[in-house]
């Protein structure tokens, strides 16, 4: 659980670092991928909700730190996220192949839609239409390109793996 | 004919290697347990909110977060040194695609300047001969009030995080003389404003930000409007009167002034970029003026804040 604790932690933390410096900058179609957040989705999917969450809170404030944003806005966001995944991971979602596809598709569009109404509760002037109808289908795209190569690395990274069984042919 | 059998080993299922299914540690843990630490959790992240929110800009969350921003520093400068090939071949291989139609804009723009340098130069000792006359008092105008050997050169750490927050993160805060508000450029033109400084980081809010707004006039016929963003790169000179006259390719600056009762953060004469179309509908009151940057705001890697003479 420690193991995992500090993978994950040291994940989140180059994740970040590549989504601000390199990642951010891809800009397609007017959307770019947020593979801090799709790395949460595996992380989350692999290892359950407590866990999704406090990655999520660790991911989230990482990220404000690094952008000088409002502290606290994006853990907000992103435990809620690593929260709701670990559930879904833990209970409908377990050991099904499109787990990761739904999650990322579904975490994508709720994540825009609640950091668009936080903004607005914060008094932060934000169009909904370049959000929503701009960014928003772009970047659901990106980021189930990124699903499955993201899901299989974190699979290697958290889950141990077994021993090929081996049998002898004689004779 | 005896066949040759030896004993081989041979393993069973896919060549993949296999992992065990997931075991959850909060499904050990018990509903109420996992309930109680997420509750800690967004308690946690909205009182973050709140402290950060009401607290002075030298209180202490942000003096956390300015010590951290300069933890991850150097991260941030190794992921750009690495990545940096890769962004310039991929804007060389982006910008091939209009090379042809600038070349011929800037043919273009540069007849017409070499044709006004000489006007413009007989204007310009008349105009200080007559400032001098009357000992003329105008606002800051750049470059004149603003050195080049008085601006913060600071290199770009952090690009915009979303389609919605268009701000970048700079590597030069109060202890370099950055100041809020103060004006950042680039050699081609207007970035935006300095919206937070801690003591070695500054957050700029670029034009492309919804919260910017620039006033700006079109240098050919004087036509002033408010700049702000537009769809994707592109601004929109705003507010322009339909009796004003604007041209295509008129080149627009920063007007050095407010509209109403607000002052303006930024000097006059900061080229912004130049008009890429002008239209107008019966209906709306003004003109619909497209500009498009000088600056390309997707691939910064250096810029000046500037610093005016008197401070």
């Amino acid at each position: 659980m420690l193991a995992a604790g500090a993978k994950a932690a040291v994940l989140l933390f180059f994740a970040v670092v590549v989504q601000v410096t390199i990642v951010g900058t891809i800009g397609v179609l007017g959307g770019s991928p947020d593979l801090v957040l799709v790395i949460l989705v595996a992380i989350a999917l692999l290892n359950g909700a407590v866990f999704g969450a406090v990655s999520g809170f660790w991911a989230g404030l990482l990220f404000d730190v690094s952008l000088l944003g409002t502290l606290g806005f994006t853990s907000l966001l992103l435990t809620l996220a690593g929260f709701w995944v670990g559930r879904y991971g833990e209970t409908t979602g377990r050991g099904r192949a499109h787990a990761p596809l739904v999650s990322v598709a579904v975490v994508t569009v709720l994540y825009a839609l609640s950091s668009l109404i936080l903004h607005f509760m914060l008094g932060d002037p934000v169009s909904a239409k370049v959000a929503l109808v701009d960014a928003l289908p772009p970047e659901v795209a990106l980021n189930l390109i990124l699903a499955f190569p993201v899901f299989s690395l974190c699979r290697r990274l958290f889950l141990p793996a077994v021993p090929r069984p081996e049998v002898e042919f004689v004779g | 004919m005896p066949r040759k059998r030896s004993p081989r080993v041979a393993a069973l299922g896919s060549p993949t290697r296999r992992t065990v299914a997931p075991s959850y540690s909060s499904r050990q843990t018990g509903p109420l347990k996992r309930r109680l630490i997420v509750a800690v959790l967004l308690l946690a992240s909205l009182a973050m909110i709140t402290v950060y929110f009401r607290e002075t800009p030298s209180g202490a969350l942000h003096d956390f977060q300015s010590v951290a921003a300069s933890a991850m520093r150097p991260f941030e400068i190794g992921a750009q040194r690495v990545s940096r090939p890769f962004r310039d071949a991929y804007g060389w291989a982006a910008n091939l695609v209009h090379a042809k139609s600038e070349n011929e804009r800037l043919h273009q723009e540069l007849e017409d300047v070499r044709s006004q340098v000489i006007v413009s130069a007989d204007a310009l000792r008349e105009n200080k001969r007559l400032k001098d006359l009357l000992k003329y008092q105008r606002g800051a105008t750049f470059p004149e009030d603003f050195p080049r050997n008085r601006a913060v050169a600071a290199s770009v750490m952090s690009n915009p995080a979303g389609e919605f927050e268009q701000k970048i993160i700079i590597s030069a805060g109060s202890s370099d003389g950055v100041r809020l508000y103060d004006a950042v450029v680039t050699g081609r033109g207007l970035v935006g404003h300095v919206s937070k400084v801690l003591r070695d980081q500054s957050r700029v809010t670029m034009l492309t930000d919804q919260e910017s707004a620039v006033t700006a006039r079109a240098v050919k016929t004087g036509a002033i409007g408010v700049l702000r963003h537009g769809e994707g790169s592109a601004l929109i000179l705003d507010r322009v009167p339909k009796e004003k006259s604007v041209v295509q390719n008129d080149i627009v600056v920063t007007a050095g002034r407010g509209q109403g009762r607000l002052g303006s953060f930024f000097p006059g004469n900061i080229p912004v970029g130049y008009v890429n179309s002008v239209g107008q509908t019966d209906v709306d009151l003004y003109q619909d003026v497209q500009v498009r940057p000088f600056v390309d705001f997707s691939d910064l890697d250096s810029v000046l804040v500037l610093v005016p003479k008197k401070r």
